[in-house]
């Protein structure tokens, strides 16, 4: 694979560029199968230049020529600039608030003149993954220690916390895929199991009554207090672990996350929340929303979008309705189809059949990426490889759990696939970096 | 270098896998198991359409069309789609005004939303569609639909072949599982009721894909489950449809019903209700405002008088009391009675009889006396052999329901009553165990309990005309491409009645139904040439007249077939409060016969009658006032209006619309006292006189 001669090609993995080019080819086909009208000619239009399929077939190959030139580069000139660009993103990131553009009620938009408008929180996911490649590089760092772990910590926490400031929820959980390239550098197991432990309390939240939930984590205490009452005659520490931790828990239920619900998140996120166990969140809880009535209306709960993309999805059946045969993509009957949900339309088209491939390309690629990061002599290389694995694996399983209703909506787009030339790039630069310092793993040793 | 973390890897390498584990398991459930997302996809998207196919055209016995179809057109907008255009001009057209056109586009956006198209003026009428259509294309998102209305070219038989209307809730939930919906029209009343099955045909599918906003996309799946819409089959009838509108014309401005069969097949040659009203009235775009105006008038148009209005039959009944009597032996033709002026068999002095004399049978008959049928039914009911006034009726009683009395007969119209044939049970419960003949003296001369409908009676002459045996009066003869859920199976049934009458018994019946045209009752309207049979009826009523029963002016009677020899027509007429079977209801019979059997009326003397009877006015009293309550009312009503609008200080005002009473001048017909009339509408409403002068009533 790595025997051309070719300067450009000396070591690229051309099974993720073949992996890449088919992705893109299949979203391509995807947003012609939302925009393609029967009773126009296709060929005309796509050659205008006007519809969205042949709008994203140029960013393609504008991405085909950002892609050459990455690849051209040398590997060092990322590690040398990680901090510097990192820096640069985080500056963008502040000047939204200043310069911003409102777009679709998200103020993280930057105008940089032409029409073309650049989201910093979406660069800024490649220059923190370099960022944090250079720190967990660095001679000096020992990541077993818990002062590295917190400055790794902080340098993903900035840019989520800006975007959580820029109402751009979905950008910044994005910034929680690190913790998976971290978990791979050493962050101690338990962090991602307390994690997982407090998702699961905050489900029961959601799910059971307040007080039934308290009786039974009081319950679950006493049991774990009956089995360990040995120990405990004998160790008073683990007495006062179990205690804690049943504090913990109830304080968390009843206090922490209603509230999360009700001050953090607007009243729209809690809303989808709620209806992801199937229940209603009472918006005249919500302080956030209550603060900005007079600014716009409130966001009307409703539950429009999942349903009707689960209808699609769950009427493709095994083999789905056929390509350009889906009744619910002609109808227009899930909004913002082309970006968010782009996934109805495949599972509508083609089934659980075409979705099952679909995802198999997907699991391929990934573990062809992990494979080359475990390959890498490098640690920058290889937690970069991890962090673009974790990042892709963060946005497919958002996205497509959110169009089965396994996941409440945030605006996440399907990576290669959904349309947009600023996600369609980024997840380019992201995979041609990759690339790029795969192709050198062999000179340096950092 | 960590490179004690490689086991790591393979952990996240794990956790990828757990993560597509649990979306395909989400797809699987999604797709493979959960079949209602199909069906939601389908409801979304898959629109529906039904086709309606035209109904069924219905022809008289002359293979004339008298209720077909026409095309209509409905003047339908998308609210979305009319941005722009010149709402003026459009208004202009349409005779209405801006603030009207905003309005309605407003009601309608409110009804089926912005995109949807809906009615917005619906059947259009010629005029109006000419005027439109060479103009639509200039007011975009308006358009003209084509559809099928019900269509009376004769203007005539609205009773009879009844009208279509849509469905509405206790109508669905009747016919729950006949595959009606919402917006469907069905037949309410009528043939339109009773072969709605035959004449609404079956209706098509056609699939369409809408979209989210359900703007049809297109074919669904190029109509592969599409079904095509069947037309409704015709239907052709007995009933003459220039007889019918004959028996119209003569009934206009009376109260009363006319019912002819052709005694050999039992099919109905005409039905006519009076009043009547314009079937067209009920098909058109001004449809509610005439339901309205019909439902409301107090001569309840709406009633079929031939077939759900009950009657005593008076006299004619006589013809079978003597069928009866003379079964049974109690009298033979030669049989005489003396009228000394009243009955005297029974020691009251009722009934009277007019003709004072000796009565044999033919006698009797022509003349109608009642001392002589009184006697008859005396006789009967006293019969040694039965034991007991209560066993003979029911003896009495199993004769007369062989001739269809007492019961529905049959006949393929909705809402038929059955009439009412008192039992002696009946006469026990009101007399006691003891009860005796001369209680019951009445019922011999056709009063009384006795109650039948007018086609009852016309089955009853169709029966004697045919010497004992009918087919049940029908009015559909066939169905085109055949009778396929066996509607017409009961009316090719021949039925008998009581197999002990003889031949001669109808001979001797026969005979005095002769002399009363002949000589008799009826002789007036004897039709030179032509031998008829009748029986006159003069029928004692009462109705109410302010809050009182009163006695009213007789309801006039008459019964009868033609010709004697191989008869083609039995008729029944009843001309509400016309007096004498004679004065009225005997004439207008002998005017319909002559039409039927010469197809028209022979002679200035003839004509003259025709002429006479077409333009009489006879409105029962009781309808009269009513009519007067509602005009004064109205009346009053507008000047009200008038007078406010003058203290307003708008007294040009051109708006008030035209008082037209529904009945314009009360008719100086019977000898009704007309000052009676006056302190009625005095006492209703006392300053109505006051106000009227400057209204200009016409």
């Amino acid at each position: 694979m790595s025997t051309r001669n070719n300067s450009i090609s000396q070591g690229v993995d051309w099974m993720i560029i073949w992996l890449y080019a088919v992705l893109v080819a299949v979203g391509i086909l995807c947003i012609f199968m939302v925009e393609y009208k029967p009773d126009t000619n296709w060929v005309s239009s796509f050659i205008g230049g006007k519809t969205s399929y042949s709008k994203q077939l140029i960013y393609a190959v504008l991405c085909t020529v950002i892609a050459t030139f990455i690849l051209l580069t040398d590997s060092k000139l990322f590690t040398a600039f990680a901090n510097l660009m990192y820096a640069g993103g985080i500056l963008l990131m502040l000047a939204t608030f200043v310069l911003g553009k409102n777009i679709n009620g998200s103020k993280s938009w930057i105008p940089i003149g032409g029409g073309f408008n650049l989201q910093p929180a979406e660069v800024c996911k490649i220059f923190t993954a370099l960022a944090l490649a250079k720190f967990l590089s660095r001679q000096e760092t020992e990541f077993t220690k818990p002062k590295s772990q917190i400055i790794a910590s902080l340098l993903i926490s900035a840019p989520a916390i800006l975007s959580i400031a820029q109402h751009e929820l979905g950008l910044a959980l994005v910034y929680s895929s690190f913790l998976l390239a971290m978990y791979r550098e050493g962050l101690p197991a338990q962090i991602l199991i307390y994690g997982s432990s407090f998702a699961v309390l905050v489900i029961a939240t959601l799910v059971v009554e307040r007080n039934t939930l308290a009786i039974i984590l009081t319950v679950i205490a006493g049991c774990i207090f009956f089995i360990l009452r040995k120990q405990a005659r004998r160790n008073r520490k683990s007495l006062v672990l179990v205690v804690g931790l049943w504090l913990l828990c109830v304080g968390a239920q009843r206090f922490v996350v209603p509230y999360i619900f009700d001050n953090v998140l607007e009243c729209y996120q809690s809303t989808r929340i709620y209806s992801m166990v199937g229940k209603e969140y009472d918006c005249s809880q919500n302080k956030k929303s209550a603060r900005k009535e007079g600014e716009k209306a409130a966001h009307k709960p409703d539950d429009y979008n999942v349903r009707q993309s689960k209808i699609a999805i769950g009427s493709g059946g095994v083999t789905g309705k056929g390509f350009l045969k889906g009744t619910q993509t002609r109808g227009k009957y899930v909004p913002a189809q082309s970006t968010d949900f782009i996934f109805t339309s495949l599972g509508e088209a083609f089934g659980f059949v075409g979705c099952f491939a679909f995802l198999a390309i997907y699991l391929f690629m990934l573990y062809r990426i992990i494979r080359i990061a475990e390959r890498q002599r490098s640690t920058f290389s290889r937690v970069y490889a991890y962090s673009v694995a974790s990042i892709l694996l963060f946005h497919i399983a958002v996205n497509v759990s959110m169009t089965i209703g396994l996941f409440p909506i945030v605006g996440i787009p399907l990576p290669l696939i959904s349309y947009g030339g600023s996600s369609l790039l980024t997840f380019t630069i992201l995979i041609f970096i990759l690339l790029r310092l795969d192709a050198d793993r062999q000179m340096v040793l950092r | 270098m960590p490179e004690f973390n490689q086991s790591r890897g393979r952990i996240v390498q794990i956790i990828f896998a757990l993560v597509f584990l649990v979306i395909i398991g989400q797809l699987i459930n999604l797709q493979i198991f959960s079949a209602k997302y199909k069906l939601a996809a389908e409801n979304n998207a898959v629109f529906r359409k039904v086709i309606y196919p035209d109904r069924g055209i219905i022809f008289d016995r002359k293979r004339k069309a008298i209720l077909e179809n026409i095309n209509s057109f409905d003047l339908m907008v998308t609210p979305s789609e009319t941005k722009g255009i010149d709402t003026f001009a459009l208004c202009a057209l349409l005779n209405i005004d801006t603030a009207e056109y905003r309005k309605r586009i407003h009601e309608l956006i409110f009804k089926n939303g912005y995109v949807k198209t809906s009615v917005f003026e619906a059947l259009l009428g010629p005029e109006m569609y000419a005027r439109l259509n060479e103009n639509i294309y200039k007011f975009p998102g308006f358009s003209l639909y084509e559809r099928s209305v019900r269509n009376y070219p004769y203007h005539a038989a609205g009773h009879v072949l009844g009208y279509i209307a849509e469905v509405d809730t206790g109508f669905l939930r009747r016919h729950g599982d006949e595959g009606y919906q919402m917006g469907d029209y069905t037949g309410f009343t009528g043939l339109e009721r009773t072969y709605e099955k035959v004449l609404m045909g079956q209706r098509g599918i056609q699939n369409f894909i809408r979209d989210n906003k359900s703007r049809i996309q297109g074919a669904y799946e190029n109509g592969a489950y599409d079904t095509p819409a069947i037309a409704g089959r015709n239907i052709h009838l007995s009933l003459d449809i220039e007889l019918q509108k004959m028996g119209e014309e003569l009934m206009q401005n009376k109260v009363g019903s006319i019912v002819a069969i052709d005694p050999r097949t039992g099919g109905v040659l005409c039905m006519v209700s009076a009043p009547t009203y314009d079937p067209n009235y009920l098909t058109g775009n001004q449809r509610k405002k005439h339901f309205g105006e019909l439902l409301l008038d107090p001569r309840k148009p709406f009633n079929n008088r031939g077939l759900s209005t009950y009657y005593s039959p008076g006299s004619t009944f006589k013809t079978v009391s003597g069928i009866i009597g003379l079964t049974e032996g109690v009298i033979d033709e030669r049989t005489t009675v003396v009228c000394p002026g009243y009955f005297t068999g029974c020691g009251t002095g009722k009934p009277k009889c007019l003709d004072k004399g000796v009565f044999r049978f033919k006698e009797a008959v022509a003349h109608s006396d009642n001392s002589y049928f009184s006697t008859v039914f005396k006789r009967l009911l006293d019969q040694p052999r039965y034991h007991g006034a209560d066993s003979s009726l029911t003896v009495f009683n199993s004769y007369a329901s062989t001739f269809g009395m007492g019961q529905k007969l049959g006949i393929d119209l909705p809402s038929e009553k059955k009439g009412n044939l008192p039992t002696s049970a009946y006469y026990r419960k009101i007399f006691g165990p003891k009860w005796y003949s001369c209680n019951i003296i009445s019922n011999a001369i056709g009063q009384g309990e006795l109650l039948t409908t007018l086609t009852q009676l016309a089955n009853v002459m169709s029966i004697i005309a045919n010497k004992g045996w009918y087919y049940t009066p029908h009015l559909v003869d066939s169905i085109e491409g055949g009778d396929e859920y066996n509607m017409l199976d009961p009316y090719q049934i021949k039925h008998r009645v009581d197999h002990r009458i003889p031949d001669t018994v109808y001979a001797a019946v026969h005979e005095g139904m002769q002399a009363v045209v002949d000589y008799g009752t009826a002789a007036r309207s004897k039709i030179p040439g032509i031998v008829m049979c009748g029986k006159t009826g003069t029928v004692e009523n009462s109705a109410k007249v302010n809050g009182r029963m009163e006695k009213q002016q007789d309801h006039s009677f008459f019964g009868g077939f033609a010709p004697r020899d191989n008869p083609r027509i039995a008729i029944a007429v009843i001309c509400e409060n016309a007096g004498q079977g004679a004065w009225a209801a005997a004439p207008i019979a002998s005017l319909m016969v002559e039409k039927y059997l010469r197809d028209s009326i022979v002679g200035p003397e003839r004509n003259a009658m025709y002429e006479e009877f077409k333009k009489k006015e006879i409105i029962p009293l009781y309808m009269r006032m009513e009519i007067q309550k509602q005009d004064s009312a109205r009346h009053a009503r507008q000047i009200k209006q008038m007078q406010e609008k003058i203290e307003k200080g708008e007294p040009d005002s051109t708006e008030t619309e035209e008082f037209i009473p529904l009945y314009n001048e009360p008719p100086p017909t019977n000898n009704k006292p007309a000052p009676k009339r006056k302190t009625v509408i005095s006492a209703v409403l006392p300053d109505e006189r006051k106000s009227k002068k400057p209204n200009g009533r016409a």
